[in-house]
């Protein structure tokens, strides 16, 4: 499979990255060298396998619900480029 | 003074516990090596000057009160993927400017709880993603290592590029990592250094700038296999924050060493020798085998059939993971914003600015990968191939397979700005070709440093262990170690 100029748009759109023209058709031709690459996956026999979705078997670790954190509005928006009140500042979203 | 530097965290340890130096010296020392060597090594970011003397001058307070910790006044550099509270913390990327988190990753606590000291943040690929340490924001970091009667700068490898380079230098007594498909193992087989990364959960990932949550994993770059020991001891715990920290106590990894490795059964994967790999290379490969069996362990070849499919599987399964953990970056509550015409215009403006060519690269394949219509091709399959991939190390081990012995690196480092490299993203990929199954897999690696190539560059063995028997892994290092002896740059810099 490949990805032609208007796929590289779409999915940079997607990710949310602006691109230029430009720089979309050098990702085309690297996107396609690493789809290109991987694409030997097709030839594996994965019938009947199952997907791997845990690294280690292990049951899933559970803790008391309790409140153990919190109450630091202000450490979380310290860090904001742009913040009034402990609320996080971006453009209008809502007319 | 200058000395000083040259002693291992062992020695460094054993030396302040007879009251031979403070760690104010020895941080001093460091300091001062820093200062020096930085301007032309660039593996620190950000250097902490005061906070290290303040550290040190604590720590001499405590040794003195009568409760000093296993790392008590030994000074580390710290990979600036771990949160390190109030201080620089980037990933090494300008989507993270001037972001000081107010808190401390787990790994780094265990660290200053035990005694250590900060000397401050080092240089790494952006966000964890190059084999080169040339994608960091900061610019590349140069390897110590030079050819033999060359002035050409070459590559430390990466990710941990400033973590190796700072280990070589002797810009600090031992360095974090993070490896998530080799970046511990390789610049450490680049830089004559030690590095390890534990089987995936034994560190806590609480606190690391994520990549690929599903392969990342902690560990620590040093001189020698007992120095790695030493702070994987004192990095690993068990951790509530980290749903994926595995409930096991921690081993004194130091007690390991020195252990026989008679009986041993050391298997040798045929699938890693590799078209067009440097003699060299197999030189070495042969030279560890002559080496372990000298010491008594039984070689045995094995079959691991889908190591050829790792590489590709994981530029499926990596940058899947990587598109969404970095989504967080959208200049909306931390690090760097651009303005733009509406919100959505903000996010992509940030995000192009913010976020260098292999980062965007990879969140770009994530995406495609991900999308509608190209999941089940694309990323199921590749989760499919990985649990062949662990299914292949699990028979060996069945098979009463006690570590395996591969070559670290398909070469040794390379120049900065290699043409080849930079023009095909794949040629570059394949430096992790023999270090990204065990992440695939979820075992602990360690690479040890085994020889010199003609060129005088630093060589690394990789050894691969059964889940959680790092132990094995540091006993047998160790024996390649005493045969191989311990590998130092020349000082030029």
């Amino acid at each position: 499979m490949s990805v032609d100029l208007a796929t590289v748009k779409r999915v940079a759109h997607l990710a949310r990255i602006a691109v230029t023209d430009e720089e979309a058709a050098r990702m085309e031709g690297e996107l396609n060298t690493i789809l290109g690459f991987v694409e030997q996956l097709s030839e594996v026999d994965v019938d009947g396998v199952e997907p791997m979705t845990s690294v280690t078997p292990m049951a899933m670790k559970k803790r008391v619900d309790v409140v153990t954190d919190g109450s630091k509005a202000e450490d979380i928006v310290a860090n904001a480029p742009d913040s009034t009140d402990n609320f996080f500042v971006v453009p209008k979203v809502v007319e | 003074m200058s000395d000083l530097i040259r002693l291992t965290i062992a020695e460094a340890r054993d030396e302040m516990k007879k009251g031979a130096f403070s760690s104010v010296e020895l941080t001093d020392a460091y300091l001062a090596a820093i200062e020096s060597a930085n301007p032309v090594i660039n593996a620190y970011v950000k250097i902490t000057a005061d906070k290290a003397r303040e550290m040190a001058k604590a720590s001499d307070a405590r040794r003195a009160g009568g409760t000093a910790g296993a790392l008590e006044g030994i000074p580390l550099g710290v990979k600036d993927l771990y949160a390190t509270e109030g201080v620089h913390t980037q990933a090494c990327s300008h989507v993270l400017d001037g972001f000081e988190p107010r808190y401390e990753s787990t790994v780094t606590a265990n660290l200053w709880s035990d005694g250590a000291v900060m000397l401050g943040k080092l240089n790494m690929d952006e966000f964890a993603m190059g084999s080169s340490n040339e994608t960091s924001y900061y610019g590349p970091v140069i390897n110590p290592w030079r050819a033999e009667g060359s002035n050409a700068n070459l590559v430390p490898g990466g990710s941990s590029g400033g973590s190796a380079a700072a280990v070589a230098a002797l810009m600090c007594a031992g360095a974090t990592a993070t490896d998530t498909g080799g970046s511990i193992r390789q610049p450490a087989a680049f830089t004559g250094t030690v590095g390890i990364k534990p089987t995936y959960g034994r560190c806590s990932r609480w606190g690391i700038a994520a990549f690929a949550s599903s392969l990342d994993q902690a560990g620590p770059i040093a001189r020698d296999v007992r120095d790695a020991a030493i702070l994987l001891t004192s990095m690993a715990s068990v951790d509530d924050k980290d749903t994926t920290s595995v409930d096991l106590p921690v081993p004194d990894y130091e007690a390991a060493l020195g252990g026989s490795v008679k009986g041993l059964k050391i298997g040798i994967p045929r699938e890693y020798r590799i078209d067009g790999m440097p003699e060299e290379i197999e030189a070495l490969w042969q030279q560890g085998i002559a080496w372990l069996k000298d010491a008594g362990a039984e070689i045995v070849d094995i079959e691991l059939p889908h190591t050829k499919y790792a590489l590709p599987a994981y530029y499926i399964v990596a940058p899947a993971e990587a598109s969404s953990n970095l989504a967080r970056y959208d200049g909306v509550r931390y690090g760097l914003r651009v303005p733009g015409k509406d919100i959505a215009d903000m996010y992509e403006q940030t995000r192009a600015a913010g976020f260098g060519q292999e980062v965007k690269r990879r969140i770009m394949i994530g995406t495609y990968v991900l999308s509608a219509g190209y999941y089940d091709a694309y990323y199921l399959r590749a989760q499919k191939v990985r649990s062949l991939i662990k299914r292949d190390f699990e028979m060996a081990f069945a098979a009463g397979v006690d570590a395996i012995l591969t070559p670290a690196t398909p070469s040794s480092a390379f120049a900065i700005g290699d043409e080849s490299l930079a023009s095909d993203p794949v040629k570059m990929y394949m430096q992790d070709v023999f270090t990204v199954t065990v992440n695939m897999a979820g075992l602990p690696g360690i690479s040890v440093p085994a020889g010199l190539d003609p060129k005088g560059l630093p060589l690394g063995l990789q050894l691969i262990g059964r889940p959680f028997e790092e132990e094995t892994l540091f006993k047998t290092a160790h024996v390649i170690e005493q045969a191989a002896g311990r590998f130092e740059a020349r000082k030029w810099w």
